[in-house]
């Protein structure tokens, strides 16, 4: 059981009193890298290391923070309740606080199947949908169950169903003869409360991510992650990433996609609100209706925590507490084994999709961003593309512009601290891989090439390699 | 190369993230090892204290749910807010990891907030919500536990404030606290009342016991924290300083006193059922005061005093530890002008100067996080931020 206590609120964070005055200049004064948020960074480690604010945060904005993680970890409670500006949950949920899922600002994991027996799972959920489009282009929801899979609810509403979880055996072996076995998760849905899911049914397992750099992302311009789709197809080899164009309920228009294991999501702001509404139940001005299918009678009669339950204002200081949560420092970053790795990164094409460094511009909405995010050399590997991952890794259900086989390359940023944090390294969009390495195995489609040089590398350089991305 | 960040957003390039600080400025053992000591010994007798309220109230729980009355209602009420003065000044031994809450700790059973009202019992406009008119659902401790760690989420109807929902009911009343009646633990004039007695029992008992766990991590001469405590030199020391920092302002300043601010037009407050929220405040800050001094109050009044963390940063720069207990002290008197009920304090209270009073004991929170942080490093703590791996 995971367990998050209030009490690991990661309030150290607030200790840092904010350094005075603005930014500086783009410079090259950190050649290596080892500030991959730039003046934003903060020198963490342990199980808070992904919940400081960044380090050049005004006091008015650190009391924000505050505002911000309150709302963002402690649990929303059934409606109604004496906390009115707490209630809402549900009545479908698939956790109480953005912190049951982003455990300490970090990544979930799927459960462990022993024996053929798991847990529910907590911090994944899965996406449904059946074939054609939906709003605004989008996916088209399962006509009884909605567009996600809710397993837990309020007392007095029958859960959606149990999700079931087994994992098949991939076998393989690097040219130096080693064996490996991955394993390949294998979901379905049991005690269906709503009768059986139509026949075509798209399902998607997603877990949820770590948080760190997420405002300095939405502060990468356009043009920077539309200039990565050109390069990718002049060089004209296989890799060929596209941005996905999605809708943005805050613009009211398409934009391009970043966040989401699919990139469905354009702004930080409609990632968050989505969420909300989708995860925990909660309501917004954006999202005013809960996810009520028209079947599921129970969830359409269960009482509401206000309309909306969630205000702006709160959203936005929720918005605002992700968008500033620190990358920490690099680790390691000198040891030759990890320039070494750092190479093998290189020579393997693996720095073509995770694209190394970016300059910031300015966050995007005054609204829910800092100027503390602005004008920072950022390092977070990855090109913000769609790319065809290939069959293995492949979920056959279109997300906007997002076929079945692709997926938006992940950032690296903060993968060597998630045992720290979260006590596992479980990767890709499902957690299917356990560690780095598999996660390279999992790679192919475009990143084909890439993952053949892998397997073609000596033990030490494989774990040369690992180290390198464990010190991002 | 880089701005003078100030102490913890230091960074040296060149040593891993948990890179020892400078010789120089690591205390000499010979004056770290009595505040140690002498620290542990504070958190064991507050503990001990802290227990023996929490029996108080466990005896006044037992003799009402016996006998269910209004007056001993009140005497239960009386009991819970007295153990919470206790209780409250514990809590600037939170925020490192410690046995209050490391990974197993028991602050989340026993503080959990806000509280799941509807999912314990009935609430305004659903008259037969929760547990306790479930009765498909057993009521046992093992029962409740078990439905706290669902899905492996935080607790959400044990600990302080079930209690206190269970004593004092929503809190409807624009000047009062919650005003539940005696008569819902009275067979035959509320329903379910049997169940209502058996669930204030059962999280009472679970609160007693957990925070018997607490006494025994802290107690001495045993194979247990304290004594790991004890030997961990620096590192116990920035412990130390971290559970001040962050319950000054993250928790205090921040998660309790800025967010009620910010949503002022909420019944946004950590103790709403019992309209006590000014007094959790006191007591945080009181707690505050007690590990920087190295001083406790006993409840028969008597004082423990000892080798402070004051004395060790004294020894380094006299001038930092007094504007540091100035500081501090200044924040308990500020804390103490909040008025009751908090709830209306946040909307101005009733001289509309609610709101300047609470700012006040924020901004005095968060010059004192400061000064710790300053007095921190003066002690050889470079970055607190860091945990290091145990």
């Amino acid at each position: 059981m995971r367990r998050d206590t209030p009490a690991a609120l990661a309030i150290g964070a607030l200790l840092l009193s904010a350094p005075a005055g603005g930014l500086p200049a783009d410079t090259d004064a950190d050649p290596h890298g080892l500030r991959p948020g730039g003046a934003t960074t903060v020198d963490a480690s342990g199980r808070n290391a992904f919940s400081f604010p960044a380090a050049n945060l005004s006091d008015a904005e650190r009391t924000r923070f505050a505002i911000g993680n309150s709302f963002f970890r402690r649990n929303w409670v059934e409606a109604p309740a004496s906390t009115t500006a707490r209630d809402g949950l549900g009545p479908h949920f698939i956790a109480r606080s953005c912190g049951g899922c982003h455990v300490q600002d970090g990544r979930g994991a799927p459960p462990e199947v022993k024996a053929g027996r798991h847990e529910p799972p907590v911090a994944l959920l899965l996406r449904l949908s059946v074939p054609g489009a939906g709003s605004h282009g989008g996916p088209r929801p399962e006509p009884r169950y909605g567009e996600q899979f809710d397993n837990t609810a309020v007392r007095g509403v029958p859960p959606e169903g149990r999700i079931t979880l087994r994992e098949e055996p991939v076998p393989g072996r690097f040219a130096d003869g080693t064996r490996y076995t991955l394993r390949r998760p294998v979901y379905g849905f049991a005690d269906l409360a709503h009768g059986p899911m139509d026949p075509q049914t798209m399902i998607s397992p997603r877990v949820a991510p770590q948080l760190i750099g997420v405002g300095l992302l939405e502060a990468i311009p356009d043009a920077e992650i539309e200039r990565n789709a050109r390069e990718q197809a002049a060089q004209g080899g296989a890799i060929r990433g596209v941005p996905n164009r999605v809708w943005d309920a805050f613009a009211g228009e398409m934009r391009v996609g970043r966040y989401g294991w699919k990139a469905n999501a354009a702004s930080l702001a409609h990632q968050s609100a989505a969420a909300f509404v989708g995860d925990i139940g909660i309501t917004s001005s954006r999202f005013p209706a809960e996810p009520c299918m028209p079947a599921q009678t129970a969830c359409l009669a269960a009482p509401r925590g206000g309309s909306p339950e969630i205000d702006d204002r709160t959203l936005a200081d929720v918005v605002f507490y992700q968008a500033v949560l620190a990358p920490p420092a690099r680790r390691h970053a000198n040891d030759p084994q990890v320039r070494h790795g750092e190479r093998l990164f290189a020579d393997a094409r693996c720095a073509t999709c995770h694209r190394p460094s970016y300059l910031t511009g300015a966050s995007p909405s005054a609204e829910f961003g800092s100027p503390a995010l602005a004008g920072q050399r950022i390092r977070p590997y990855t090109d913000l593309l769609l790319h065809d991952m290939g069959e293995g890794l492949a979920d056959g259900r279109p997300d906007f512009g997002a076929s079945g086989r692709q997926w938006k390359t992940p950032p690296l940023w903060g993968i060597g601290l998630l045992r720290d944090v979260n006590g596992h390294q479980r990767l890709l969009h499902d957690g299917r891989a356990r560690g780095v390495l598999e996660a390279v195995l999992w790679h192919g489609g475009e990143a084909r090439a890439s993952r053949e040089r892998v397997l073609g590398m000596s033990r030490a350089e494989r774990e040369a390699l690992v180290r390198f991305v464990e010190s991002l | 190369m880089m701005k003078p960040l100030l102490i913890a957003a230091f960074l040296c390039a060149c040593l891993p993230a948990w890179g020892q600080a400078p010789a120089a400025k690591v205390p000499a053992s010979a004056a770290l090892k009595p505040v140690l000591a002498h620290h542990a010994r504070l958190v064991h007798v507050s503990y001990e204290d802290t227990l023996a309220s929490a029996r108080t109230l466990q005896r006044a729980v037992l003799a009402f749910v016996a006998r269910p009355d209004e007056p001993g209602l009140q005497a239960a009420r009386r009991a819970w807010l007295e153990a919470r003065e206790v209780y409250g000044q514990t809590e600037a031994y939170r925020f490192y990891g410690g046995p209050i809450d490391d990974a197993r700790g028991p602050e989340g059973r026993l503080n959990a907030w806000p509280m799941d009202e509807s999912f314990v019992d009935a609430v305004q406009g659903r008259p037969d919500a929760g547990l306790v008119n479930d009765r498909r659902v057993r009521i046992d401790r093992r029962t409740l536990v078990a439905l706290n760690e669902r899905g492996g989420e935080e607790n959400i109807a044990t600990g302080w404030h079930a209690i206190e929902f269970l004593l004092w009911g929503q809190d409807l009343s624009d000047d009062g606290p919650g005003a539940r009646s005696a008569d819902d633990f009275i067979d035959g004039r509320a329903p379910n009342a049997d169940r209502r007695r058996q669930v204030l029992r059962v999280v009472t008992d679970l609160l007693v016991d957990d925070l018997a766990s607490l006494v025994r991590a802290w107690a001495p001469g045993a194979a247990n924290y304290r004594a790991r405590f004890e030997r961990g030199g620096t590192e116990s020391l920035r412990k130390l300083f971290v559970g001040l920092g962050s319950l000054s302002r993250g928790e205090l300043a921040g998660e309790r006193l800025e967010v009620a601010l910010a949503s002022r037009d909420q019944e946004d407050e950590h103790s709403c059922f019992s309209d006590n929220t000014h007094r959790d405040a006191v007591s945080n800050a009181l707690g505050i005061e007690n590990v920087w001094l190295g001083r406790w109050r006993r409840a028969d009044g008597s004082v423990i005093e000892g080798p402070s963390p004051r004395e060790l940063v004294a020894a380094r720069d006299a001038a930092l530890a007094e504007r540091t207990t100035r500081q501090i002290s200044g924040s308990v008197a500020a804390a103490e002008s909040i008025q009751a009920p908090f709830d209306r304090e946040i909307q101005g209270g009733r001289d509309g100067r609610g709101r300047a009073r609470i700012e006040a004991t924020v901004a005095s929170l968060v010059a004192q996080t400061k000064l710790l942080v300053e007095a921190a490093a003066a002690a050889g703590i470079e970055r607190l931020n860091l945990v290091q791996p145990e």
